[in-house]
Formats: structure tokens, C-alpha cells, sequence
């Protein structure tokens, strides 16, 4: 039995003697017998971490992970240079606990500051928390905010989120009775005034949306203003490098997923769940997060503040019940956006809507057709008269992963949504096009 | 400050005896920017530029590029490396630390973790591509259901307080089924502050069970609360105090007779495994800290995993899409009839799944116990080791930590559990949690975990009497202490009345 215990059998019996005891089961004697298990746990162990290794390896190998990755819709097959993976890998950071003493966690708190700063400089926000579970927790956490400053319990959220985040704002809708209006974008655009009343507390709405194409914050803001609804935007982090940044254009909380700024795809998590806003909402900050201080030496000190607003001071008064976040998350992105620094996240930003366009561009000369002839950065949907299951399917065959098949809400059109990122090389799209002239013709 | 302590074990000694432990301190990354130096670099995709400006209006467009950092690559490794050193962490030194159980993270783990096949995957990929990633869940979840006596459970929690908010939606779902008119949770005054904050979110209110002399739930003060409106409980077993709830029977009973369910916080769990599980004790749903008892590292705070595992008249609600093992062999996705709905964005944090599994399979049925039954030993070690320097709360057999209380050293001495936290620090050991649970009296909660040697708790016990010792002769000495850590005590009162959380509100 391998084992991280460092009892000697001579230590366990010294250690039962200096407590009066036996044997280890007089350890659990004032347990009702009635109780106890009495029998061995049923599943088969491994006898070394070798072969855990092993027998996990043949399990994953049974993932294609081959398949070069045209997916996206929220989480990217972006460039991991090494130094993000090794500094971000370093014990001191993996193995520590949440920075609760100041005196001994300075690694982590600075880190975190530093990562604040990068994600209020993205999206022109105030303040940043020290991260969230995901980016649909964070838009949860934002819905969470505006009901509560607002008092009302009415939400309206464009049909072009994500429709994982929509369901996960629906599922935690339950527990707070918040009612959740999803209104398709066009109409939002056309006639907001229509869909905000005196019981809407706020609007949600992401650019680039679900189908990859850009949204005119600036033509919702003021509306969303007038009426005192709290205006909140899922943005991709690295599409905030070059769109106009929401904090500046009238949003007041700005949430999104952190995944492409350092962090693999891992089936999903792991991620990061970026939340931001304006300083006058920081009482209602959901999470941790990070102020700069003095210590007794008056060195500067960073720490975790503003903690009354947390569930371990406030308890059911909390507004949020976040404890354990994705602290590790977003120390990696504090090292990966330094790492890619001013001119390295405009080069990814431009180098991923190169490749996107040029792949946008060589479905077009195969006559596939656009769910939308709106402008995009990296990421679009097409539209096919067959099965799209089936068409990635066959794409898996021919070594793709093509898309993520979306269905619209109202009409239940299906559109197959594509991904190019600064990763994709000439020659895969090339291959990729051709695949799937090949098996759609 | 010269300090000539030697080290004896690994796990503490001299916080300036830990070789990087720095106290200069460090510059943040926006002060080694300078214009136009670059670091990155990116691959050649052999892909004519199309410029973003020519094809996307203006009005989409920042007027500015945003302005991050301009740092070399060897500037910035430097950087963080040295707020590494700035950190404590597992790998250290000891993490006595109640509630949190910070136990050695396996080194394998993070082998398994890299691994390509598993950590390239897209969520978005169909099942079929995915069937390992898939068999990884179901057989991670059929295990922690064996562990805690469940019948089936969503790994999709990425921390125990979701986990939490999650049972608290699924009792939600299952009494609007049965028609039951439910509006509140009882919890113990001693619970985790997560508890009371989930069950707001979840639309419960709260009420307060007491505790009895002995430390446990209280019966009567149970008995007098208990009616109808009540939806259920939130429990820990062994509780937050360290001890076990013996009377749980009881109180199950007692829940179950007003058609209430039993939600278990598995923060404790590292006490019980394979000795005794949640669904003998009556319970109906359960998370589980994967970062706790399954030995994921926390991050600096996370990532964690919350897995939560229900009783069989439950399973109908799970949050989905949940990944199943259809009769023939293969792995799909499936969406319980009555489900609750999704609570992450894709699967849940599905690498500190896959390290869970690891760990689990590693240790295989034996060895969990052996982790169970040491973790319990050193609690016990510790609890005797120091019953005369600072007397635990309740004076009983503890679980895998134990709650001390320095109130009555606090009166004849003016040492406060703070101060010796504080000075633990600078002994090179991690704090205990202090004021924790908040009915105990200038608590400080230790769990030693059970990778923790007899040698690391000796000297720690050690380090203990020598600060009681040092602080009854220079009261005022230890409460300057820390001071051979990067920084000493913080302002905090300073961060919170002028807050600076960007670097860019520095001198506002």
C-alpha cells in the first residue's frame, strides 16, 4: 500500500502510548458502532504512482487530442509560451494556501494586485476581484449585484450569450428568484426601451457574442442608463485589447472568461472567471480582493480588504457566498499578460483575426454560407442544410475538431460556430477547408 | 535579528531559515516597464496580415492600444520568481491550518495533470472524442460515492461553496415536487461561514442550532426549532470544533420526521474515510473538498472541487449534462429528468478531477484509511502535547483537528491566539485558523494533517511553549512578532479606509 504518511510503526506506538491507547481503532471508539462501515471500501487501488500514471495515460489516450482545434465559443487554443507554464507552475504558487496571513503570502497577494491591474486596464473598469470560478459565475455574481442594488429581481439578457452562461445565471436564478428575460439581440438594439421597466435591474449583453460577431455597446448604454439599470458586458479578455474598453462606454460591471490569457483548454477547467467594475460598486464586490498597505516597518504590504463584505464575516447577510476561487488561475494570467505585454496581446489579437479571416474568406470562395455578415475578430458561424452533429463527426475523422454547434433560441436554427486562432497555420486551414468541402459536398 | 535555531524537521524551525523567504521587497511588474521593450513571441502562421482597423469600423475599436506591461522575458521571470519566494506554501513548510486541511500535495499529480491527452481536450468536443476524459468522471464519481454512501453525484462544483449553493438547489427542486412548503435551513452556530451565506443565495433563511457543553449539536435547543417550515440541515461530521456528532442518528431522525434532508459539508471528511460515511449517518447530500481531503493543491485559494453526491430519491435532479457509462461501453452525456440545471460553464474543473482520481487510486481502499487514522493520530498528539500549555475547548477524543482555546492564558498572560499565530509564523510554521469557530473563545484550530511526521509535531509543539514562555516574559516582544517574514503585521484597517486595488489608484 503506497503511502504519504510519515509514521513509522514505532512512532504510531509511541504516539497511541503518550495518549493511553492500544491500537488505532480506539481511535474511532467513540463512534457508535452502528455506524461504522465495518468493511473495506469496494474499488481497486494501484500499487505505485507509476501505474496510476500508466493506467490514467491508456485512459487518456482514448481522448482524440489530435484533432487540431477550430472550436472556441468561450475557451481558446491559444499560445502557452513556456515561461507561463513553468513560472506558473512553481510550488510556491501551487501549494499554498488562500493568503489569509499577509506576513508569509506576498507572492500570491502581489500577484493578484498585479493581476487586478491588467484586468481594469482590459476593460476599463475601476476595480477587479481576485477571480471567480468561470465566467458564467461571474456573470451569476454580476446578476447577483444588480438585484440586490436595485431591489428589483428582473434581468435582461440578449439571446447572444453564451448559452452555457445562460444557463448557469438560470440555474442560480432558482435560489434567488430572479427572473430572467432573454430577448433576441436585434430587438434589444431596435427597441430597448420596450424590454427595460421600473422592475429591470440590469441588462446583460456580450460582444464578440455567442456567434462570434460585434456588438455596438454604444448604442445600449444610454438607454440602460436612463432607465438606472445596471448595464453588465461579457467580453473576451484578449478581444478587450482591441475593442473600445466597456468601462469607458457606459458598463458597469464587465465580467468574462480568463481561460485564453494562459490557461490550456483542460476539458474546461480550471478557468477564470473575470469580474470588474466601477469603483462605487466595490461594497457589493463579490469575492476577494487585494489592497495595497503598510506593514509595521512601514514596508509596502499587500492583503486581502474590504473582507467585511465576505460570507466567513457577514454570513447570511453576504451577498456572495464565494470562498475558494481560482486564485492560481489568475496569478497565471498576471504572468501571462506580462509576458505578452502591450505589444504582444495586439499581436495575438491581430494574428488570431488574421487567421480567422483568412479562413472567413476561403469558406467564402467554396460558396459556404454566413449565419451573419457582421464584422468579427477570430470567431464566426456558418450555416449548413445538414446535420451539424454529424458534419463534426466527420470532421473529427478527418482530424478537425470543427466547431461548437449553437442553436438559436427562437427560431432553432442551428449554426456551426468556428474558431481561428494565432495558433492556426496556413496550412491547417487550408486542410481544414478542404476536409469539409470534403465531406459536406 | 540572528536567530541560530538549527532546523530539526522539515516542517518548521525559523521562518528566515527558509532559504528564499526574502524580506527585500519587490517592485510590482509595472515598474520595470519600459517603452518599446518586448518579451513575446508568436508562431509563424504563414498567414498574410489582414490589418484589424481595415476590416472592423472604428466605432468598435479602442482609440488607444491597451497598455499592459513592456517587460523582457527575463525581467519578468525574475519578477515572479521572486514573489515566489515571497510566498508560503506546502512544499515549505507545515500548514497547520483547522478546517483547511493542507495536507502534501503528490508530486504525480501534477505528472498526471500535464499530461497532453488530458489537458489539450476542448469542452466543447462531441463525447466521442472525449471518452477518456469521460470514464475519468464516471469512475471518479461512482468511487466518491462509494466513499461517502451516496448514490450518484455532478462534479460540476468548482469549490465547496458552490457545491453548497448546489445542494441547497436541489433540496429547493425536490420539496417544490413534494409539495412541501419549506423556508429555512437550520445550521450549527459553530459552521463555516460559507454555510449561512449559500443557504441566503439558495432563498432559505437561516436558523441557528446551539451548541452543548460536550461541543455537539444540542438536542433540545434542535428539538425547539424544529417544525414544518424547516427544509432542512447543513452539517459537518466531525464538525468544525474536531469532534464527532455521536447523536447524528438522532438528529437525522429528528430532520427526516418534519421531511427535512441532511446536506453534509465534507470539509471534515479527511477524519472518516472508509471508517464511516455520510450516507450511513443519514444524510441525503453531500460535497466534498477535493482540495481538502483529495489533496488538490489550493493555489493560493483555488482552483478547488465541489463535488456533491446525493441519495438515490435525488438523483433525478442532478445538474447536467452529466457524464454517464451507457450499457455498451460507451460514454455520453445524459440530462437527469428533473434536473436542477448547469452550474459551470463546461464540466467543472475537470484537472483537479483528474488529479482526485490519481490521489484516490493511488492510496486505493487501505491506504484512505491509513490517511483517515494518521490524520486523527496527530490531532490527538497535539491536543494532549499541548493540554497544558493552551487546553482544547472541549476536553474530548478529537477527529483530524482540534480547537483550542488560550482564553484563560489570554487573562493571566494578555497573550492572544493572534499573537501566537503570529509568532508561529516566524517560527517557519504556517498559522493555525484563529477566532475560528467564532462560539469558542480565542480559538486557534489546528489540523496537523496526517503528512505531517511526529518530528514536525514536536517542534511545533515546541515553538508553541516557547512563544507562551517568551510572551509571559516580554508580553510587548510578542506582540511585534512576526519578524524574520517578508513582511510583519499589516495595516489592514490602513487597506480598507484608502483602498488601493490597482496599481494604477497608487497615489490617487
Amino acid at each position: 500500500m503506497p503511502t504519504f504518511t510519515p509514521h513509522t510503526p514505532e512512532e504510531i506506538k509511541q504516539m497511541l502510548g503518550f495518549l493511553g491507547l492500544d491500537s488505532i481503532s480506539e481511535l474511532y471508539s467513540h463512534i457508535p458502532d452502528s455506524l461504522k462501515l465495518g468493511r473495506q471500501l469496494a474499488f481497486q487501488g494501484l500499487d505505485s504512482e507509476f501505474d496510476v500514471l500508466s493506467e490514467l495515460s491508456l485512459t487518456g489516450e482514448t481522448n482524440i487530442n489530435s484533432a487540431i482545434c477550430f472550436a472556441g465559443y468561450g475557451a481558446y487554443d491559444r499560445l502557452i509560451p513556456a515561461a507561463t507554464k513553468q513560472l506558473s507552475a512553481r510550488s510556491e504558487f501551487v501549494t499554498a494556501y488562500t493568503p489569509y496571513q499577509p506576513e508569509v503570502a506576498q507572492g500570491v497577494l502581489q500577484a493578484i494586485f498585479e493581476y487586478q491591474t491588467f484586468i481594469t486596464r482590459l476593460y476599463g473598469t475601476d476595480i477587479a476581484n481576485a477571480s471567480l470560478y468561470d465566467g458564467s459565475s461571474a456573470l451569476v455574481e454580476a446578476i447577483n449585484i444588480a438585484t440586490s442594488l436595485r431591489g428589483s429581481k428582473k434581468v435582461v439578457l440578449s439571446e447572444s450569450i453564451f448559452h452555457n452562461y445562460r444557463q448557469v445565471a438560470d440555474t442560480f436564478s432558482k435560489g434567488t428568484d430572479t427572473e430572467i428575460v432573454t430577448v433576441k439581440e436585434s430587438d434589444l438594439i431596435e427597441d430597448l426601451e420596450r424590454f427595460i421597466d421600473s422592475k429591470t435591474a440590469a441588462v446583460v449583453v456580450q460582444t464578440p457574442n455567442r456567434y462570434g460577431y460585434l456588438v455596438d455597446l454604444e448604442e445600449l448604454s444610454p438607454t440602460i442608463s436612463k432607465h438606472g439599470c445596471l448595464f453588465i458586458v461579457v467580453m473576451d479578455p484578449i478581444a478587450a485589447s482591441v475593442l473600445k474598453p466597456p468601462g469607458k462606454i457606459g458598463a458597469d460591471i464587465v465580467v468574462g472568461e480568463g481561460q485564453p490569457i494562459g490557461m490550456p483548454l483542460s476539458y474546461g477547467g480550471p478557468y477564470l472567471g473575470l469580474f470588474s467594475l466601477r469603483e462605487d460598486l466595490v461594497r457589493k464586490l463579490p469575492g476577494r480582493l487585494v489592497g495595497r498597505t503598510y506593514d509595521l516597518d512601514s514596508k509596502i504590504a499587500y492583503v486581502t480588504t474590504l473582507r467585511s463584505r465576505e460570507q466567513d464575516i457577514r454570513r447570511e447577510k453576504a451577498s456572495s457566498n464565494v470562498c475558494t476561487n481560482q486564485t492560481l488561475m489568475a496569478v497565471t494570467a498576471a504572468i501571462q499578460l506580462s509576458w505578452l505585454g502591450t505589444s504582444g496581446i495586439l499581436k495575438v489579437a491581430q494574428n488570431s483575426f488574421s487567421a480567422a479571416h483568412y479562413l472567413h474568406s476561403e469558406l467564402h470562395k467554396h460558396d459556404f454560407e454566413f449565419a451573419y455578415d457582421k464584422p468579427f475578430l477570430w470567431e464566426f458561424s456558418l450555416r449548413f442544410n445538414q446535420n451539424i452533429d454529424k458534419i463534426i463527426d466527420a470532421m473529427l475523422e478527418e482530424g478537425f475538431l470543427a466547431g461548437v454547434k449553437v442553436t438559436e433560441e427562437f427560431s432553432k436554427e442551428e449554426f456551426l460556430v468556428v474558431a481561428a486562432t494565432e495558433k492556426r497555420t496556413r496550412s491547417e486551414i487550408d486542410s481544414y477547408v478542404n476536409a469539409l468541402v470534403k465531406i459536406t459536398r | 535579528m540572528s536567530e541560530t535555531n538549527i532546523r530539526k524537521a522539515p516542517g518548521g524551525g525559523n521562518a528566515a531559515s527558509i532559504p528564499l523567504m526574502g524580506n527585500k521587497a519587490e517592485p510590482t511588474i509595472f515598474e520595470f516597464t519600459k517603452t518599446h521593450r518586448k518579451s513575446s513571441n508568436l508562431l509563424n502562421q504563414g498567414i498574410e496580415k489582414i490589418d484589424i482597423r481595415s476590416a472592423v469600423a472604428d466605432k468598435y475599436l479602442r482609440d488607444e492600444p491597451v497598455n499592459l506591461v513592456e517587460v523582457s522575458e527575463r525581467d519578468m521571470v525574475a519578477h515572479f520568481t521572486r514573489l515566489s519566494h515571497r510566498q508560503y506554501s506546502v512544499d515549505l513548510g507545515a500548514y497547520p491550518l483547522g478546517s483547511c486541511t493542507m495536507k502534501y500535495n503528490p508530486k504525480f499529480c501534477d505528472e498526471l495533470a500535464s499530461l497532453g491527452c488530458f489537458k489539450n481536450m476542448h469542452p466543447g468536443a462531441p463525447a466521442s472524442a472525449v471518452q477518456g476524459w469521460l470514464k475519468v468522471m464516471v469512475d471518479l464519481e461512482q468511487i466518491l460515492c462509494e466513499i461517502t454512501g451516496m448514490s450518484q453525484a455532478t462534479l460540476q462544483p468548482a469549490a465547496g461553496a458552490q457545491g453548497e449553493l448546489t445542494g441547497l438547489l436541489l433540496m429547493k427542486a425536490w420539496h417544490k415536487d413534494q409539495d412541501h412548503r419549506k423556508s429555512t435551513i437550520i445550521i450549527p452556530d459553530s459552521a463555516h461561514g460559507t454555510n449561512p451565506a449559500s443557504v441566503t443565495l439558495g432563498g432559505y433563511k437561516v436558523k441557528t442550532v446551539g451548541t452543548n457543553e460536550l461541543g455537539s449539536v444540542d438536542l433540545e435547543s434542535l428539538k425547539s426549532i424544529l417544525n414544518e417550515d424547516v427544509a432542512g440541515i447543513m452539517l459537518t461530521n466531525p464538525n468544525t470544533l474536531g469532534l464527532f456528532e455521536e447523536d447524528i442518528v438522532e438528529v437525522a431522525q429528528l430532520i427526516h420526521s418534519v421531511n427535512g434532508l441532511l446536506y453534509y459539508d465534507g470539509a471534515n471528511l479527511n477524519a472518516i474515510l472508509g471508517k464511516v460515511r455520510p450516507g450511513d449517518m443519514g444524510f441525503d447530500i453531500v460535497h466534498l473538498n477535493l482540495h481538502k481531503t483529495f489533496a488538490t493543491p489550493h493555489g493560493g485559494g483555488g482552483p478547488g472541487a465541489g463535488p456533491v453526491a446525493v441519495s438515490e430519491r435525488l438523483i433525478d435532479y442532478l445538474p447536467g449534462p452529466k457524464p454517464v457509462l451507457l450499457d455498451d461501453g460507451y460514454y455520453d452525456f445524459k440530462i437527469p429528468s428533473n434536473s436542477i440545471g448547469r452550474i459551470h460553464s463546461w464540466h467543472g474543473n475537470s484537472l483537479v478531477l483528474l488529479r482526485a482520481l490519481g490521489y484516490i487510486l493511488f492510496h486505493g481502499p487501505k491506504g484512505l484509511e491509513n490517511i483517515s487514522e494518521m490524520a486523527v493520530l496527530n490531532a490527538n498528539w497535539l491536543k494532549k502535547r499541548l493540554e497544558s500549555t493552551i487546553p482544547a475547548a472541549y476536553d474530548r477524543p478529537v477527529m483530524h483537528e482540534v480547537v483550542l482555546s488560550a482564553q484563560k492564558l489570554s487573562k493571566e498572560s494578555g497573550i492572544k491566539a493572534l499573537d501566537i499565530a503570529k509568532a508561529l509564523l516566524d517560527k517557519g510554521f504556517h498559522a493555525p485558523t484563529v477566532y475560528f469557530p467564532l462560539l469558542v473563545h480565542e480559538a486557534l484550530m489546528f489540523e496537523p494533517t496526517e503528512t505531517e511526521s511526529l518530528d514536525t509535531l514536536e517542534e511545533l509543539a515546541e515553538s508553541i511553549d516557547m512563544i507562551v514562555e517568551d510572551g509571559k516574559k516580554d508580553l510587548e516582544a510578542i506582540k511585534q512578532l512576526p519578524k524574520n517574514t517578508p513582511v510583519r503585521r499589516v495595516d489592514e484597517a490602513l487597506a480598507a479606509r484608502k483602498l488601493i486595488a490597482t496599481f494604477d489608484s497608487i497615489g490617487d
